[in-house]
Order: structure tokens, then sequence, then C-alpha cells
């Protein structure tokens, strides 16, 4: 079993009515069944409403299935006496970098879930030195978060979450209200815990530019998963994305285009070094026919 | 505009007031309010002075910067002193219309002003050079007792913690609705006071769904990071009294002190 | 017709906490333009729009609407904001009526309209941004990201202004959601003749729809021309933390790698016709 498996998660958004009777019940998440292995890089894409950020709440146990079970590192989020386990195992980076810092100093923060879980003073310090570290922030440690950059808070959010040594982190569309640097910082960060701290990532996002270097991808639709596979298997199938409300790399769409005017492209490509390469290959060819 | 509110938010610096205790800093705080109120001659409010200064010095806040935190009280200042001053009988200096100045007066305007100033300067010192967060700690701390009379002490102190954090998001929101209904046409300035009011609704609905929101959203990120009260929690920065702190309290006793004594003698 | 003479704004000014965020800014901007403004975060973008409506106002040059100076005395600023209408980026910032209908009147309600007239500018806005009956009696607070979004420009388009100006309008939107939003800016500026300025920050957006683009950094308008003459700049561009469309430096890249092909390409139609140009000739030889 991976560290992250749904098996038919199914979760009900109920809406009461004045007399607290239920007068309309919609399906978030239907049906969903997946397996992430200890290590993974997945994206999970879908457009706004596409039942993504509730998927993503039931991984820290913020929501609970309606049907269907979801086990974080094999323990059933909906037992009581391993809540708190499911939370430190299961780490969880919300989109609104504002909302999710507490204190008023960024090293506070950051020591926010250590203390929580009740870890001694001493070690609490070696783990604040250390995400900091890991996330580029030390400089900024004694700073109030007002003052940094929404991609700089998100960072100290994601220490705040590493501090609890969690064996995986959700990102709930983290980079969703940051400038473009602010996204690239982040993303950075996150492939770098990834690659080096072996961390597994479930990142959320409708950034098609942020999920090319993911492991794999599942895209939803309708609170169902839609499309699962590498980038490269979800990125040739263009047409498919846009009936989603989802879009592509340019460098994706330029070569899917020229492939469609008979450019003997390979089915999908990501970058642009991939893309020159085999263009200059084929006009090579073409000059020596 | 309304950033100039200064009230309460933490200064960043480092200071041997910063580094005291929080405990230390929420009984000096408590001393200086006694002080004030049991002073009643100038060689207290003189003693009391040397004080605030003094400690304001230490803590490298530019005084300035506590003056600017006066301005959201100026009004009730302004207030109590004029009170003061008309209301008081006694030897008739000035006179005009229904209003008297006298001797008596004068002198009570002037205390409150600076008893009021004193406070307000004081209190905001105590936010000034001690996180929310220490704060919180050191309220926590010293009103454990209570929690034998069932007070959630820890909750209210937490609570009190995100208020101050959240207040200067907050205060930069309503500027942006501000803005934003300003673009539409809406009028704050003009009017009479019901129009004033009236004027506020588009204001205040926004500011309120977006501090609920906010709120829940802060909630989830708590249970997230696995908050579940106070119990079972340790500290990244348990409170110890070190050697300044004790010389604090020294200082502490030897102040209010010699306020008694200077308005028992003179 | 807009034009923004020397104009600057300190913050704090005469303290020394004394920061500039606009300086010696000079522009025009001529009625039916549709303009890009792009700058990261902080770069003035934000300051420079506000002035535009006389909601900030310029510590020193001078602002004209349609030759006549805002700082005149006796101007009135509230009919400048219902002509240079300004969105914000969250809409959240400015819904607040009871129902849709109620919150897109509340702008030429303050104009002092007629109540038939009211409700006639509120049908027409909503309409011109997608939004049905169906949606008139829904409370602003249930509404979708986007439709939040397009309900807050309507309710600047009720206003009637000759110029709209959309701060980000389309952050944290999906994909089609972005391509909704842009699309109908287009249309209004195509069929109402309606000057837009679009501040953003993707390049990618601002290549498909401006006929300009203003380019801030640090206070500063660093560039001021059409799409392709601002991205043949890509590499100043990136220094200042921004970047052109990745179409462009795929041009870029094809070109060094010996492909022969023009560079100034902007959009990713532009880009393969360019291609396929290429590989013809070769093929023809």
């Amino acid at each position: 079993m991976g560290i992250i498996k749904a098996k038919n998660l199914i979760y009900h958004y109920i809406k009461w009515d004045e007399e607290e009777k239920a007068e309309e019940i919609s399906e978030a998440v239907r049906d969903v069944s997946l397996d992430i292995e200890t290590g993974e890089f997945v994206a999970v894409l879908g457009h706004n409403g596409s039942g993504k950020s509730t998927l993503a709440k039931h991984m820290n146990a913020l929501l609970l299935p309606s049907e269907g079970t979801i086990w974080i590192g094999g323990m059933d989020t909906k037992e009581d006496e391993t809540l708190l386990e499911v939370r430190r195992t299961a780490g969880m980076v919300f989109q609104n970098p504002d909302n999710q810092i507490i204190a008023s100093v960024v090293e506070e923060d950051v020591g926010f879930g250590p203390e929580n879980v009740g870890v001694p003073t001493d070690e609490i310090w070696r783990r604040v030195d250390e995400c900091l570290k890991a996330v580029g922030m030390t400089a900024y440690r004694h700073s109030s978060p007002d003052r940094l950059s929404g991609g700089q808070k998100q960072r100290v959010a994601i220490a705040g979450v590493m501090a609890m040594e969690p064996e995986c982190i959700v990102l709930d569309e983290p980079t969703a209200m940051l400038d473009p640097n602010g996204r690239r910082e982040v993303i950075r960060t996150v492939r770098d815990l990834n690659k080096e701290k072996g961390i597994t990532v479930i990142l959320i996002t409708h950034y098609m530019e942020e999920v090319i270097h993911a492991d794999r991808l599942y895209v939803m639709d309708g609170g169902q998963i839609a499309m699962e596979g590498t980038p490269e298997e979800i990125f040739s199938r263009v047409d498919e994305l846009k009936t989603l409300r989802l879009d592509v790399p340019q460098v994706t769409e330029l070569a899917y285009g020229l492939r469609k005017k008979g450019v003997p492209l390979s089915p999908c490509i990501l970058d642009t070094e991939a893309l020159v390469k085999e263009l200059v290959e084929i006009k090579r060819q073409r000059t020596v026919q | 505009m309304m950033r100039d509110i200064t009230l309460g938010q933490y200064y960043p610096v480092q200071s041997p007031v910063h580094k005291l205790d929080p405990r230390t800093k929420l009984f000096g705080t408590l001393v200086l309010i006694i002080a004030l109120f049991v002073a009643d001659n100038v060689f207290c409010y003189l003693a009391a002075a040397v004080f605030l200064f003094g400690v304001i010095g230490a803590s490298k806040v530019p005084v300035g910067h506590i003056v600017k935190g006066l301005k959201p009280v100026l009004f009730l200042l302004l207030f109590s002193a004029a009170f003061n001053l008309f209301l008081t009988p006694g030897e008739e200096l000035a006179h005009f219309w229904v209003f008297t100045i006298t001797k008596e007066g004068l002198f009570r305007a002037g205390m409150m002003a600076v008893r009021l100033t004193f406070l307000v300067m004081g209190t905001s010192l105590l936010t000034f050079t001690t996180t929310p967060n220490q704060l919180t700690d050191g309220l926590e701390r010293s009103l454990r007792f209570l929690n034998v009379l069932h007070v959630p002490v820890h909750e209210i102190a937490m609570i009190m913690s995100i208020a101050l954090r959240f207040i200067p998001i907050l205060v930069e929101e309503t500027d942006k609705i501000m803005k934003a209904q300003m673009a539409r046409g809406a009028d704050f300035e003009t009017g009479g006071l019901i129009k004033k009011a009236k004027a506020m609704i588009p204001l205040l609905v926004p500011l309120f769904i977006s501090a609920f929101r906010r709120a829940s959203d802060l909630a989830l990120a708590m249970e997230a990071r696995c908050y579940h009260g106070g119990e079972g929690r340790t500290k990244m920065k348990p409170l110890k009294y070190r050697t300044a702190d004790r010389l604090a309290y020294l200082l502490l006793l030897i102040f209010p002190t010699g306020v008694v004594l200077l308005r028992v003698f003179l | 017709m807009i034009t923004l003479n020397q104009v600057e704004y300190k913050y704090n000014e005469g303290t020394p906490m004394e920061t500039e965020a606009l300086h010696e800014v000079s522009l025009e901007i001529k009625d039916g333009e549709f303009i890009g403004l792009i700058g990261h975060t902080g770069s003035g973008k934000s300051t420079l729009i506000q002035h535009l409506n006389g909601l900030m106002k310029a510590t020193g040059g001078d602002i004209l609407y349609n030759g006549e100076s805002i700082y005149r005395e006796g101007f009135s600023m509230k009919e400048l904001r219902s002509k240079v209408g300004l969105v914000f980026q969250y809409p959240e910032h400015q819904l607040f009526e009871v129902d849709v209908f109620t919150d897109v009147c509340f702008g030429p309600k303050n104009q002092g309209r007629s109540k038939e007239e009211i409700e006639t500018r509120a049908k027409e806005a909503l309409s011109l941004v997608g939004i049905g009956e169906s949606y008139y009696k829904k409370s602003p607070f249930e509404l979708s990201g986007g439709e939040k979004r397009r309900v807050a420009i309507a309710g600047v388009l009720a206003m009637e202004p000759e110029v709209l100006i959309l701060d980000e309008p389309t952050a944290g939107l999906d994909p089609k959601g972005r391509d909704e939003i842009l699309g109908q800016l287009g249309r209004l500026h195509r069929e109402r003749g309606i000057t837009v300025i679009l501040v953003s920050h993707s390049m990618e957006d601002v290549a498909k729809y401006v006929d300009r683009i203003m380019v801030m950094n640090h206070g500063r308008l660093v560039f001021n021309d059409t799409p392709r003459a601002v991205f043949a700049h890509y590499k100043e561009l990136e220094e200042m933390g921004l970047a052109a469309p990745q179409v462009t430096y795929i041009a870029h890249a094809l070109k060094a790698a010996g492909f022969p092909m023009k560079t100034d390409v902007i959009t990713v139609a532009e880009a393969e016709e360019a291609i396929l140009r290429t590989l013809d000739m070769e093929q023809e030889r």
C-alpha cells in the first residue's frame, strides 16, 4: 500500500435549509480511487469546482469520506485515535498565504506545528533551523510575515509543515494567489524537497507549467478522475484537456499544432529544448533529401 | 491613511526590553497603570516620566513611533482634558460665555492628559516590544490560576494573539474595499450622520465576509497543523526568568514605592 | 483621452520614510485603445491606475482628462470616476448587496440616475459580461470565482465608463475561465469602442489581445510600445522579473540552433506559421 491510498471515495456536500432538512446534496468527490507511492511527485489538475480541493482536504482528515475509505500511511482517516498522526504524516499547505500563518514572527510560525504535537523545546529549535534553511528563508526568521512577498509567505508555510517531519506534503493550489516570480519560487522549493529529502508531494493546481516535472498526473472533472498518466501522456491529449477547461504550455500547444499540420514531431513535447532539437533535426533531414 | 495606526504592532528590533520575559513586562505595565492612578502631584508624574522614558530609551523603539500610536486616542484625550478644564470648580482664571477656566481645572486637565498619554504609551510599549505569541504565553502563564475557576485561559490567550496578528491585514483590506467602492461612486465623506452610517454598509459587508472567510481558513490551517487546544503542547520559547528579569523586578518594586512615598510626603 | 505629464507619487512625502512609487511617468491613452499594463508586484502599476481615476493624488506632475487637468479646482472627481471605471483584483472587495442585480445597480445609483435608467444599465452591463437573468436574484457570495469577477466588472460597466481599467481580472481563474473573461473584454472593446487598460502578469494573455504594452519597473515607465516591439526586449524584461511569451523564447532558441526563422513572433499561431514557412522552403529546395 502506498503512502496515500483511496478506495471508492465519495464526498457529499449537504446544504441545509432553515428547518435543518437537507435541501441539496451534491457529490463533490465521486468514486475516486488512487494510490500514491512514497517519494512520488504527483499533481492533481482540474478546473475550479472539479473537486480537487475537496479531495485534497481528505488527505489531511480535514474532511472525512461520506463513503469509501482513504488511508494515510496505512491509517484510516476515520479513526479518532490516529487523527493527529494522520495530520502529522500528511502536512497541508493552503491557497491563501495570509490565512495560514498563525504567528507574528516567521520562526515562531514554523515552530507552531511541532509545539502542537508536543516536541521538546531543543528539538523544535533544531527543526525550525533546518526547515527555514531548506526553504531558503533563514534570513527572514525574525521578520513579521506581513513584510514578506506572497511567494516568501508560502515558503514559510511550507517550512511550517516540514517542521512536523511529515512523510508527504499536500499543497492545495499554493500558487493561485501569487505572481509569476512567487509561483516559480514555490514550485522550485517543492521540487527540491521532493528530490533532496524524498518527501512525497501532492500538488493541486490548474497551472500546467507547474506540473511538467511531476512523476504522475491526475486530472479531475466533476468529482471524478478523468485522466491519469505521466505528463507526456496527459499533455499529448491537448483537445481532451481543453474540453476539461484546462490548457497546455505554449511549447506543447505549438508542437501539437505543427504535428497536426504534418510535421513529424514526437507526440508530446514539454520543453523548448526538446522542440528545438527535433525541429533542427527535421530541417536537416529535409535539406539532405 | 489607515496604515498609520501603529497601536499594538510589534516593532522588531533587538533590545534589552525586547529580551525581557513577557511576564516581567506584563507586571511592569500593571505597575505603571497603578502608579499612574496613585499619582496625584507633579513629582509623582516626574517619577513616572523618568521610569517610562527610561524604559522607552532602553527599548530602542523611536519615541516618534510611540507618539504616532496616540493618534487614535487623541479624541478621547482631548475630550477628557476639556471635561476637566471646564468643569472643575475653584479659583477662576478666565471666563467666556458658559465656560470657566479655573486654576484647579487647568491643573487637573494637564494631569489627566499626562496620565492618559503615559497610559497609552506604556501599554503600547508592551505590545511594541513583545510579540503577540510571547504576550499570549505570558498572559497564559500569569493567569493560569484562573483555570481553577474553569476560565479557558489558553483559548482566550490564543484568540488575542490571532486578533493582533490579523489587525494589520484587516486594516489594509478596509483600505482596499473603500477604494473599490469609491471607484463605483460610493461617498464616505459627505452627508449627515444617517447618510454616513448608511454609506458604511458597502464597506462593512465585504469586510465582515472576508473576516469570516479568513477565520474559517485559519481554523482549518491550525487544525491541519495538529492544533488541539493547550493540552499536551510544548513551547518553542518557554518562559524563563533571567538575571535581567530579576533586576527589572527590583526596579518595579522601587518605582511604585517611590511614587507612593512622593505622594505621601509631598 | 488621458494624458500624464511627469507624474510623481511619493509615500510619506517630507518624512525620512519617503519612498518614491512613481517617477516622472508621462504617457497618453487614446480613446478606443486596448492597452496592457505590466510590471511585477511593487513596480508601481497599481499606484499608477489609482491615479487615473483620482483615487490617489500625484505629489508632482499633472494628469489631463480630455485636455483638462483633474487637479484643477472645481474638477469633479466623482464624474471622473464614472468616466474612468476601475475594477480591482478581488471581486470580494466590492460585492455586498443581497443579490447580483441590486449589486450591479449600486454604481449607477450613486450617479443619481433614474430608477428605470439604473435598471436598464444594470441589465445591459450584466448581459455584456454574459451573466443571464437566472443569476439576477442569486446572492453574489454564492457565485463561482469567475462569475463573481464578471459581476464585479458589470458593476463598473453599469456606470457606462469611457475607459475601463482592470487589475488582474484573471488571477486565480482556471485557463477556461481566464479565456472567457479576456474574450469578453476583447468583444467589449471591439463592439462598444470602450478603452480598456488591462493590468496583468501574464505576457501570454496580453500578447493575444492588446494593441500596446506599457511596462512599469521601480516606479518608472520603461517600455511603451506594441507587444512585438516590447517583447523584442525579452532580455531586459527578464532582468525586471518579467518574461516574454514562451513562443518568443522558442523562436530565439530555434534561430540560435541554426533554424532560420523570424524571432518577433508573439503568439502560438504566428510561431506555427513561421516554422512551417521555414520547413516548406527547405522542402522546395
